[in-house]
């Protein structure tokens, strides 16, 4: 489980973040959509503990970002904005080499490993480096990487950005199947018709605030719009940075 | 494994399969000082050889007032070249090394018993016009005084009364010495072999790695960031101090190639001088690792970074060059000064004069507290939220 509590974070004069709320459960996929430019990537960057946060306070089931970053980052998945793969390693060495870095010991990071290359029907490209990957390719290694220690929590930022309509749909399969094992899957989007489609939960942002925190039925009854795509246009108050 | 050796490990693996680094790391660093200066060394050498020991080849003009001193020349290794017209000309244009003139009143003060003059003609500034003219110099000079003793001896006097004072010259340098003297700029090659060593994967680690955003997913892992440095920090100076084995080692192999023996010098560049000169420059490995990180945190990108370190190469040659404009007397103090030590102490391991271990002691506790320090700044700007942000 993740909270989220009253974040603020400037850059400058910019206020980023403006007063983040929110709670993303256990065995819930919770959405986090907003325009680009909104605060998405900003505020998932506090949550793992990347960056500091102004004020407000981040909890991972139950443990504060402020006072134990590192458990808190031993509890997370996080397929950042930045997907970041080693070219010089092969898919295989880019997964194992993170296993390692959260002290995972041989025979279970292969066991952990094999579960992932399957889930993810990456079996052909594992031992190849990972240098003309394309974009598929390369999420799919970013996120067997990011979730090979078996996190309860699981945070992906943007994950079907450039991807092909094949490899959106073997995604929201998967985030399907992480919520099935009761794992808390948090991502953020600016794609409606996705969020829409994958959330219990959606967490709308604008200008680094809440402005919806509510189930999509919920969301339409709120808004008095029988379209989710008008109810999102409604909250946040136009149709910039907003993709169908 | 414990993350430190899980991201050291990775760090030489990966960039083992980097071509850049590798060249830079294993062959330029650690050859290009040997072979430049065996090259250098043999051209060097054998120039100033052949003119030292051949025979001496001057343009002679007027040679027909004087042929005795022509003969008496010859004798003493001279081929005597057809006149030139216009000597001076020659002599700035670098067509001939030197000249001598024989002007046409010669014979007449000769037998006048007046001092006869000769010209020789040459151009100070040109350095290899030095030898030769001194050579040429020296061979008027013995005739000057082989006739002028006749002359006394003809007149019942002992040669001796025109030489109140004889100067003998006794060098008190010993073949290492002088050895040491030309291998002044070897300390040097070490220095950068150390340098160039870690360049390049200090760049590819930090820099490179924000470039190519792999950062951030990196600083998600429940590893302390400290950790990550030091293990960063760590396949650096051991790409390093492969290229300052490799530096070493090339160099004594390159010490059996020298004319040494032309040269009446020895150098010892065996398996006592390479372990020694190592275990200086030590301090010197992380100093430079730890410095080119900091650099290279600093910098916006990939090519910044190069740009920024390869201004900073100027470093690792500034004591080279003070040394060389303006020798001072090694003094025991010098030994903690990073960079100076190693400099003075390499030095005297080439001359042949063994550093004493109190010496090695002081530059490697120095060299590594220095390093500590810097270690820490780093460590500081590690924890910066900017760093990791790659867009």
């Amino acid at each position: 489980m993740i909270e989220v509590q009253d974040l603020h974070k400037a850059f400058g004069a910019v206020k980023a973040v403006d007063g983040v709320t929110f709670t993303a459960r256990d065995g819930e996929i919770t959405g986090l959509l907003g325009p680009n430019g909104a605060g998405k990537t900003t505020t998932l960057r506090m949550l793992y503990t990347l960056m500091k946060p102004a004020s407000g306070k981040v909890l991972v089931d139950g443990i504060d970002a402020a006072v134990d970053p590192i458990a808190v980052r031993r509890r997370l998945g996080v397929l950042p904005d930045a997907r970041g793969l080693y070219k010089r390693l092969t898919a295989r060495e880019n997964i194992e080499y993170f296993a390692r870095l959260h002290g995972i010991e041989t025979q279970l990071m292969h066991r952990r490993r094999e579960a992932l290359v399957e889930a993810l029907e990456m079996r052909e490209i594992l031992d190849r480096r990972t240098e003309g990957f394309s974009q598929g390719e390369r999420v799919k290694t970013a996120i067997a990487r990011a979730l090979v220690h078996d996190p309860k929590n699981v945070i992906l930022d943007e994950p079907t950005n450039g991807l092909d309509v094949m490899a959106t749909r073997g995604l929201r399969t998967f985030m399907r199947n992480l919520k099935s094992e009761g794992r808390c899957v948090l991502f953020s989007s600016h794609i409606m018709q996705e969020v829409a489609m994958l959330c219990d939960r959606i967490v709308v942002i604008a200008n680094g605030r809440v402005v919806a925190d509510e189930t999509p039925d919920a969301l339409r009854a709120q808004t008095g719009e029988a379209n989710l795509e008008d109810a999102f246009v409604k909250l946040i108050g136009s149709e910039e940075g907003l993709a169908a | 494994m414990s993350a430190m050796l899980t991201v050291w490990w990775k760090e030489i693996r990966e960039n083992l399969r980097d071509k850049r680094t590798v060249f830079s790391a294993l062959i330029y660093g650690p050859l290009f000082g040997p072979i430049l200066f065996v090259v250098l060394m043999n051209t060097l050498v054998g120039q100033e050889m052949k003119k030292a020991e051949g025979p001496l080849k001057v343009p002679v003009i007027g040679a027909e007032y004087a042929p005795n001193l022509i003969d008496a020349l010859k004798q003493q290794g001279l081929v005597p070249q057809p006149p030139i017209a216009d000597p001076d000309e020659a002599v700035r244009n670098r067509d001939t090394d030197v000249v001598l003139r024989i002007p046409a009143d010669y014979a007449k003060a000769w037998r006048d018993g007046e001092p006869a003059q000769v010209e020789v003609i040459y151009d100070a500034s040109q350095r290899e016009s030095g030898t030769p003219t001194s050579r040429l110099e020296g061979m008027l000079k013995r005739y000057s005084q082989q006739q002028g003793a006749l002359r006394l001896l003809a007149r019942g006097l002992s040669p001796g009364i025109a030489s109140p004072v004889v100067v003998s010259k006794r060098d008190q340098s010993t073949p290492q010495s002088r050895a040491g003297m030309m291998l002044s700029i070897l300390p040097y090659f070490f220095v950068f072999a150390v340098y160039i060593g870690g360049m390049y994967l200090a760049i590819d680690l930090t820099a490179g790695e924000r470039e190519r955003q792999s950062l951030e997913p990196l600083f998600a892992n429940p590893v302390a960031r400290w950790k990550i440095l030091v293990g960063k920090l760590g396949a650096i100076s051991a790409y390093s101090l492969a290229s300052l084995v490799l530096t070493a080692v090339a160099f004594s192999i390159a010490g059996t190639f020298l004319p040494a023996e032309k040269l009446g010098m020895s150098f010892d560049l065996g398996p006592g001088f390479i372990g020694q000169a190592i275990l200086l420059e030590l301090p010197l490995i992380v100093v430079f690792a730890v410095l080119e990180t900091l650099v290279a945190a600093f910098a916006k990108s990939y090519r910044e970074a190069q740009t920024y370190l390869g201004l900073l190469m100027i470093i690792p040659i500034l004591p080279s060059m003070l040394m060389s404009f303006m020798p001072v007397k090694p003094a025991h103090w010098m030994y903690a000064v990073p960079l100076l030590g190693q400099q003075i102490g390499i030095s005297d391991l080439l001359r042949g004069i063994p550093v004493a271990y109190r010496d090695i002691g002081l530059a490697l506790v120095c060299g590594f507290a220095f390093a500590a320090l810097l270690g820490a700044i780093t460590a500081v700007v590690y924890r910066s939220e900017r760093l990791a942000i790659s867009a």
